[in-house]
């Protein structure tokens, strides 16, 4: 198993750096049951880095324990050097960590604008007050963020429906707005949980585009977990291979795919 | 007219620099981007594209090189066109939606040294099939999205041009090269869409486009304070007369959308005072209307149908003047409040003071749809090689069947075949590197076959065009054979979206249809009709037995013509894909090549003239990217209910 040490470059040129986030000896229980097995990786400064795994492998819960979302029992989380203690969600978007949900959680009865504004949320500092009165302050940092949301839509061309209601939308585009929302808080770190489940080839096509443009564009860290092999194997710089909370392989997608563990986990052992 | 405009403007820099004096803060450009309108004045697109035209000449632009523009309808590329005029280049702008090979072929039949490029797609594009061409030099991208890796040899950015332009750039033989313009220097280079052969570069001089500019504004009492909304391709020469030649003649404003799929909510909000749109766009609006008004209330659904019953009996009159009783008259006004109004608003054609339909004849209810909204809307009839007009309807005269009277300064002529020539101020120079081509079009008197057959109506002198000359035919039985005719009849159905009829040389003509998906599916929707694709959908037995009504309702109607009587559809089928431009089935202005179509789906045709009532097929499909897929489908052969021929003909 191959642990890449040092900063690397790619094969298409980006320069990936030091160590983000560092998961160390994660233990993650819920009552008997373990659902993470002393589990270590790392992610690394733009880099996009792949959890997949079989159904029940973990990968959701390996996000929880990124995300701060649930608190491993053992084992340390170490963020930007430092071990990090349990957080409160806020504290974690606060940390410049974003993140978009296997089944989409978008406020429904908003327009598609308005649930990207809410990405942008920790970005404001105004007052109840002032925002009522909607003058000065509250009023410039509107705008300022109105602005930035506009290139986030600008980016991820979604344009046409900026003012539709999310709950008209279909699933495809309901989930290039989760992405959308998850950018507008300008994240460090990106954790996209299934970002082409139940999407068709196209979409699928689109969203691997998106997301190799925001690596690209704004150096954004990202890490995500997928099924879709072909998909993960396109995109991802490393990838960590989890089955019954377990990690069974860890490094590039070419070593993955040549790791006999990983082929018995995904493909069945061969009983010729 | 202004006065300086008496003066003779030799060409479109010119025009440019008069705008910028006369109309220095007026808005010129907009654009909406990031969800805001931005706005460039004339003093500030001068300023823009002087910075530009510097850019080209420190990359060692010569008089008479080719430069191609390729993107969606930005300033910025308009622009690029001015600009490459102003030293002494040909812009030739091309189709964006254009697969590499097409864009090849033009790249290289033109010898293109620079392109000036929208997006990183369009530069990929170049980039494919740039092994090919070794005539291009250098590459200008607008939006650099995704080209940051890219090596940047060739290639350079936009803005970054213009920054070198403005530091470099020779401004002493800039304005030598643009004073050595004049009337007969090339202004263009279009490529025709070619509905049966490779594209030709149509060359327009600067004459042929000023006097069109000239002519149809006053034509129309065109003045700069217009609004249009830039939305169709800039290869077409129609943009390239609306949003460039007309634009800087009256100095009005050009308007571009967002994006293609924002042009409906763009549209309202600049609400355009000169709109020209082919009948797709009004039928596709038309379509989401009626679909929407499906959806409202009972009460709203009532009163929009019996305001537009009142609007579609009284609206067309009031537009061209003619007596309504006071009654009529106060039901009308009623019906504006209540639904024309709105009505227009929301489609945002609130302002339009003169709009324009062409490029395919418009279905009579559809025509009359608008006009009762008490929108002046109007036909013509042009083409590129006559920079556009050949005839167009004049304020008051407007019918859904003809397609008006010649343009100012046209002559019109039906020779003995029917066929309709023109000569007119507009008339092209020659087709590029095509003498060949260029005298089977034009003669040396400077008449023009348009290719289209036609007759002049003797009571109004309006033109009617029946159907291109080379595709009226015989019929095995000497019957005259006019597919155009029959399709437009069955296309006037929402739910049809193209129609192909065969019949030459054939005892009987059968026919080919598109379902339109946006009309069928929601019909489907309605009728709980459940389908997981296209392709189900277009051989589901309800669809196949509305679209046997359509044809048996199109053949009455046409066995009531005693000419054309013989052009009754006996055998027909729906096609299992739509015909697309990516397939080499249709032009990109969405025109069908009914020869590639009989060769490609030759296998259907031989069907429709056997006797089987059912037929696989596979067919090969290109993706827009170049890829390739198959799809394979069972269709089913349905027969027409057919009416006899009118004895007079039968007697013959």
């Amino acid at each position: 198993m191959t642990q890449v040490l040092e900063s690397y470059q790619t094969e298409d040129g980006r320069t990936i750096g030091d160590v983000v986030l560092d998961l160390k000896n994660i233990t993650l229980r819920f009552g008997g049951v373990e659902a993470i097995k002393n589990i270590s990786f790392n992610i690394r400064q733009g880099e996009i880095r792949a959890i997949i795994g079989p159904n029940g492998a973990g990968k959701s819960s390996m996000l929880n324990v990124i995300s701060g979302f649930y608190t491993p029992q053992e084992g340390e989380v170490w963020f930007n050097g430092k071990p990090r203690a349990p957080l409160r969600p806020y504290q974690v978007a606060r940390q410049g960590i974003a993140r978009t949900f296997q089944n989409i959680a978008l406020f429904e009865g908003m327009s598609v604008l308005d649930n990207v504004m809410t990405g942008r949320l920790n970005h404001m500092k105004s007052g109840m007050l002032s925002q009522a009165i909607w003058k000065g302050k509250a009023e410039r940092e509107e705008i300022e963020n109105r602005e930035r949301v506009e290139h986030v839509i600008d980016f991820l061309e979604i344009q046409s429906i900026r003012k539709t209601p999310v709950g008209r939308l279909p699933y495809g585009l309901k989930k290039r707005v989760e992405l959308a929302r998850a950018l507008a808080a300008e994240p460090n770190l990106l954790l996209l949980d299934e970002p082409m489940a139940g999407m068709n080839v196209e979409e699928k096509e689109d969203m691997s585009r998106f997301i190799l443009d925001v690596n690209d564009e704004f150096g954004t860290t990202i890490a995500l977990i997928e099924h879709d092999m072909g998909v993960v194997m396109d995109l991802s710089d490393r990838v960590v291979v989890m089955d019954y909370g377990r990690k069974i392989g860890d490094g590039t997608p070419d070593e993955v795919r040549s790791n006999q563990d990983v082929i018995d986990a995904y493909l069945g052992v061969s009983n010729d | 007219m202004t006065k300086s405009q008496s003066t003779q403007v030799v060409s479109l820099p010119q025009l440019l620099a008069r705008n910028a004096k006369q109309f220095r803060d007026k808005t010129a450009y907009r654009e909406k981007e990031f969800g805001i309108w931005q706005s460039w004045t004339w003093a500030e697109a001068a300023e823009e594209i002087e910075a530009l035209a510097l850019g080209f000449l420190t990359l060692g632009a010569t008089p008479g090189d080719y430069i191609a523009i390729i993107g969606r309808n930005r300033p910025a590329l308009y622009w690029a066109i001015v600009a490459i005029e102003k030293v002494g280049c040909v812009p030739v702008p091309l189709y964006q939606d254009a697969v590499a090979d097409e864009v090849a072929y033009a790249l290289k039949h033109c010898g293109a040294r620079f392109v000036v490029a929208g997006d990183q797609e369009q530069v990929d594009k170049i980039m494919d099939v740039r092994d090919e061409l070794s005539n291009i030099e250098h590459i200008v991208y607008h939006d650099g999205r995704g080209l940051r890796k890219y090596d940047h040899t060739d290639l350079t950015s936009y803005a970054d041009l213009q920054a070198k332009g403005r530091a470099e750039g020779d401004a002493a033989e800039l304005k030598r090269r643009e004073d050595a313009l004049d009337l007969d220097s090339t202004c263009v280079m279009l490529y025709t869409s070619g509905t049966t052969s490779k594209p030709k570069g149509v060359v327009l001089s600067n004459r042929n486009v000023i006097e069109t500019a000239k002519n149809s504004s006053a034509f129309d009492n065109l003045t700069e304070n217009e609004d249009i909304l830039a939305y169709l391709p800039m290869a077409w020469v129609g943009d390239f007369i609306f949003s460039i030649a007309q634009s800087l003649w009256n100095g009005f404003c050009v308007n571009c959308p967002e994006s293609a799929e924002t042009m409906q909510s763009d549209l309202r909000e600049i609400g355009p005072s000169y709109f020209f749109a082919p009948p797709a766009v009004f039928e596709r609006q038309l379509t989401q209307v009626m679909i929407r008004m499906e959806d409202a209330g009972k009460l709203k659904r009532k009163m929009f149908h019996h305001f537009m019953g009142v609007a579609q009996r009284v609206g067309p009159k009031v537009l061209d003047g003619e007596k309504v009783s006071p009654l009529a008259r106060l039901n009308y006004a009623l019906a504006r409040i209540l639904v024309v109004e709105p009505l227009k608003d929301t489609l945002g054609m609130r302002r339009i003071r003169v709009g324009y339909t062409a490029g395919e004849a418009i279905g009579p209810e559809l025509f009359n749809f608008y006009r009762s909204l008490g929108i002046n809307l109007k036909q013509l009839y042009g083409q590129t090689e006559a920079t556009v007009y050949i005839t167009q309807q004049p304020n008051g005269e407007v019918r859904s069947d003809t397609v008006g009277v010649p343009s100012p300064g046209v002559e019109l002529r039906i020779d003995d075949s029917g066929e309709v020539f023109y000569r007119s101020p507009g008339v092209f120079v020659e087709y590029f590197n095509n003498p060949k081509s260029t005298a089977d079009t034009k003669d040396k008197d400077g008449w023009v076959a348009t290719g289209d057959a036609g007759f002049i109506e003797e009571k109004s002198g309006h033109l009617r065009i029946i159907d291109r000359v080379k595709d009226v035919g015989k019929m095995a039985n000497g019957a005259l054979f006019a597919p155009k005719y029959v399709e437009n009849k069955l296309k006037f159905y929402p739910d049809v979206l193209e129609a192909v009829v065969f019949g030459a040389g054939e005892e009987n003509c059968t026919a080919f249809l598109n379902i339109d998906l946006t009309a069928v599916g929601n019909w489907a929707e309605r009728n709980n009709i459940a389908y997981s694709s296209y392709q189900e959908l277009s051989q589901h037995p309800q669809v196949l037995d509305m679209m046997e009504q359509h044809v048996a309702e199109v053949n009455a109607s046409i066995a009531e013509d005693e000419m054309l009587a013989s052009c009754q559809i006996h055998r027909f089928l729906v096609l299992h894909k739509e015909l697309d431009a990516d397939d080499g089935e249709m032009t990109r202005t969405k025109k069908v090549r009914r020869g590639v179509i009989a060769e490609k789906f030759n296998d259907l045709v031989t069907a429709l003239y056997g006797t089987e009532n059912s037929i696989y097929t596979e067919t090969e499909v290109t993706y827009e990217d170049g890829r390739k897929g198959k799809i394979s489908a069972q269709l089913e052969i349905r027969s027409a209910s057919v009416n006899p021929i009118a004895q007079k003909v039968a007697a013959e």
